[in-house]
């Protein structure tokens, strides 16, 4: 569904990606685990067409998006939840919601909004709220939602569970799991590895802007050089 | 008061509100600072008196015409410039305004079968103006502002204030709705320019400098960012003092001072900088 190969990205005249392959196929939660400035979240960045890739390709569904702007991209199927909870603070609950389905042109948006908040059913008792007023937890929850909304084939998540209390993090994480079930593809870039292994099928470890290992998700729990540097046992 | 004054606060105010209504969709709604804002009231105000004295256009059409010119430069002017951020926006803005004066200073413009340079003041410029056709401008900009807002553009346009990146993750084309903000925004003050060319009938393009672009952009500041009332409100009130103090009128700018200093202490956010209008 996804092919991203070797794929480059520079931030002035560092390297942040020194060629980055990798593979998503429909269905699946993968999973790129690493610690902080390995490049994860420029990857999930490169592919959403928010930085650009100096070299390489980047496939989606046979289309070439590489270069393509993200509004185009969005529009093909691929929608990412930005790192940090980047809703839009003022305005209200219910207007984030829509801005996610701001590309679609059908009709079954109203059906949609209640799909969606029929996940997270806190959202839908703050409709009128200002996006700003929500607790961290909550407005990971919107964020979500609203990605949700563009109906993705492939969503990229950047750090769901970053400075959630733990008992969000599980919710959260519950609700990933029950979107892929429903025909989601998910690409999941995360720092609580254990966690994310928990719920992936495959994952991939980067390391200062590569790939260094590659396997089913039970094989790296089981791996002893990642159990030691990011698993913590 | 002076029945003369008050017609001439409501007047001015009217054509102000209009003007700031453009800045308030640009700055306040879509969160690009501008600086400029008087370069499209000087284009609408001098491409609709030259078209009544040298084409004899009728004051309805260059009107109009007016909207569109400066709704077109602010385009032309926005695709470079809007890919800048913040503060270089607005210095860019800033620079745009005084490029303009400066155009303007050193064009030349058939009036009357004559040719004549524009830095002279261009005086004897049709007078139309009444509180009728400024009110319904008035209320027609401000229907349309509100509209705008409520839709689902207005909501991008919202958006792009709050988080660029976000709403490009969003599929928002943001150069694209930028361009369009500013394109907008240019328009009504090109509308704005014209009715005060055809009020006061003698226009200069010292008038509008960067000086003008401040003082329209206090009017917002005071009234509230993303506020139309805030807009009515501000403007308003920033047209009524030098007209009430005009014994004192040297020392508007000092007024000025002193309102945005007290604001800023008070209420940093504008006296309606947190009320939203419902329709």
């Amino acid at each position: 569904m996804l092919k991203v190969d070797s794929i480059q990205t520079k931030y002035g005249s560092i390297y942040a990606l020194k060629g980055i392959d990798l593979v998503v196929n429909e269905g699946e939660i993968v999973t790129i685990i690493g610690a902080n400035g390995a490049g994860k979240s420029t990857t999930l960045n490169t592919i959403s067409g928010i930085v650009r890739s100096l070299a390489g390709s980047i496939t989606f569904n046979g289309v070439d998006i590489t270069h393509m702007p993200t509004d185009k991209i969005v529009e093909s199927g691929l929608i990412q939840v930005p790192e940090g909870r980047e809703i839009f603070p003022n305005l209200t609950v219910l207007e984030n919601i829509k801005l996610g389905a701001y590309l679609r042109k059908d009709k079954n948006i109203k059906d949609d909004i209640e799909y969606v908040t029929s996940f997270f059913p806190r959202l839908s008792e703050r409709f009128n709220q200002l996006g700003g007023t929500l607790s961290g937890g909550e407005q990971q929850m919107l964020a979500i939602a609203r990605a949700l909304m563009s109906k993705p084939k492939l969503l990229l998540m950047d750090e769901p569970s970053l400075g959630l209390a733990p008992k969000f993090v599980h919710g959260i994480f519950d609700v990933i799991k029950k979107i892929n079930e429903q025909g989601t593809t998910v690409l999941l870039v995360e720092q609580n590895a254990t966690l994310a292994l928990s719920v992936a099928s495959r994952g991939y470890v980067m390391e200062t802007g590569k790939i260094v290992l590659e396997d089913k998700a039970e094989n790296l729990m089981n791996n002893e050089s990642v159990k030691a540097a990011y698993l913590g046992f | 008061m002076h029945i003369d004054i008050l017609y001439n606060i409501l007047i001015l105010s009217g054509i102000n509100i209009i003007i700031v209504l453009g800045l308030n969709l640009i700055t306040g709604v879509t969160g690009q600072l501008s600086l400029g804002h008087a370069a499209f009231v000087s284009i609408g105000a001098y491409s609709s008196s030259i078209l009544m004295m040298s084409l004899g256009v009728p004051f309805g059409v260059a009107l109009i015409a007016a909207f569109i010119i400066a709704g077109l430069v602010g385009g032309l002017f926005g695709i470079p410039i809007l890919r800048l951020h913040g503060d270089y926006f607005a210095i860019a803005t800033l620079g745009f305004c005084e490029v303009v004066r400066v155009i303007m200073m050193n064009m030349k413009a058939t009036i009357n079968g004559e040719s004549q340079r524009l830095s002279l003041s261009l005086s004897n410029i049709p007078q139309h103006i009444s509180i009728p056709l400024v009110l319904i401008l008035v209320v027609f900009a401000v229907l349309f502002m509100i509209r705008l807002e409520k839709s689902k553009f207005g909501l991008a346009l919202r958006s792009i204030r709050e988080d660029e990146i976000a709403s490009q993750m969003m599929g928002i084309n943001i150069a694209r709705h930028k361009v369009l903000s500013f394109a907008i925004g240019s328009a009504f003050a090109g509308l704005g320019g014209a009715l005060l060319a055809s009020y006061i009938t003698a226009i200069s393009p010292n008038d509008f400098g960067f000086t003008r672009s401040i003082e329209l952009l206090c009017m917002l500041v005071l009234g509230g960012m993303g506020s139309i009332v805030g807009v009515i409100a501000g403007t308003t009130i920033l047209t009524a003092i030098p007209e009430v103090l005009r014994f004192a009128s040297e020392y508007r700018m000092i007024m000025y001072g002193v309102v945005l200093i007290i604001m800023m202490v008070f209420r940093p956010k504008g006296l309606f900088g947190n009320i939203r209008v419902n329709v």
